[in-house]
């Protein structure tokens, strides 16, 4: 069952993986720098698409495709996540009116 | 020639994932999405995987980024009407330590995976490498024989979570 297209062949696996950490690593800044909510949300799923290509690209160099469904499944996930979690940012808006973190601060001690 | 154009994706990708993570409009912010998206689909392609390619375009693309702009859409209508103008705009935090923190965590990423040697894993397999030109058909038949009751598992929770999301910004009380 090891089926994977020859394309694969002519592409060294370090560049996946050093573009994955790149692509990880903004996502940590954006995490952890910006201050609206929903900025926040998209380098989440700035993180969770370079933990996917990642995945994809080292089942691509074992010749498995068990790997490309996992990513699927994790895709099918992140968009439930996605669905779930703007649906709390917005009943956060209509509570307080902002979505800035620097105001959301009731939980601080 | 298949390098160049791979490392132009990369580019192009990595530019408009630091443009969401420097520009201070949030609009401008999702469109930088919508291009950073757009790349990662295509070295999905080039890693062999056609088929994440194209249920990403469908699921990231055509849903997620639609859902994100509607968020923004919902979140900010009081808007930022300063000089006739009608933006969306957002502050940094913490910027140092941000980047300091993400700065270190990708210098040891970097250092762990030139250590790694990932050159012998690929001497290893790539004997087991088919010439075949698509891996659609091998995905279909693995989600429905070997990996059927997740599938089905996560169709229902994704049936959940839109039940609970729409429940949950519902405005009704």
């Amino acid at each position: 069952m090891q089926q994977i297209p020859d394309v694969i062949r002519q592409i060294p696996l370090n560049y996946y993986v050093f573009f994955s950490a790149a692509l990880f690593c903004i996502g940590v800044t954006g995490v952890l720098t910006r201050r609206n909510a929903i900025i926040i949300f998209m380098s989440v799923e700035l993180m969770l698409n370079a933990v996917n290509l990642l995945l994809a690209a080292f089942s691509s160099y074992k010749a498995d495709p068990a790997g490309q469904i996992f990513v699927f499944f994790i895709m099918a996930v992140a968009a439930a996540e996605v669905a779930v979690g703007l649906a709390i940012i917005v009943m956060i808006y209509r509570n307080i009116q902002t979505i800035d973190t620097g105001i959301l601060n009731k939980l601080k001690w | 020639m298949l390098n160049i154009i791979l490392i132009a994706f990369c580019i192009l990708t990595v530019g408009s994932a630091l443009w969401v993570l420097w520009t201070k409009n949030v609009l401008h912010a999702a469109f930088a999405l919508l291009l950073t998206f757009l790349g990662v689909a295509a070295l999905y392609v080039m890693a062999g995987a056609d088929f994440l390619g194209i249920t990403q375009i469908l699921v990231y693309v055509g849903g997620i980024l639609v859902l994100l702009i509607f968020g923004i859409m919902l979140t900010n209508q009081a808007g930022n009407k300063e000089g006739g103008k009608n933006m969306i705009l957002t502050e940094n935090l913490n910027r140092f330590w941000g980047i300091l923190i993400a700065g270190g965590f990708f210098g040891l990423l970097f250092y762990t995976f030139t250590q790694a040697g990932f050159q012998e894993v690929e001497q290893q397999h790539f004997g087991e490498i088919s010439n075949h030109s698509s891996t659609i058909q091998i995905t279909g038949i693995q989600l429905m024989t070997d990996y059927v009751l997740p599938f089905e598992i996560v169709g229902v929770l994704l049936m959940i979570a839109l039940v609970g999301a729409s429940f949950l910004a519902s405005k009704n009380e």
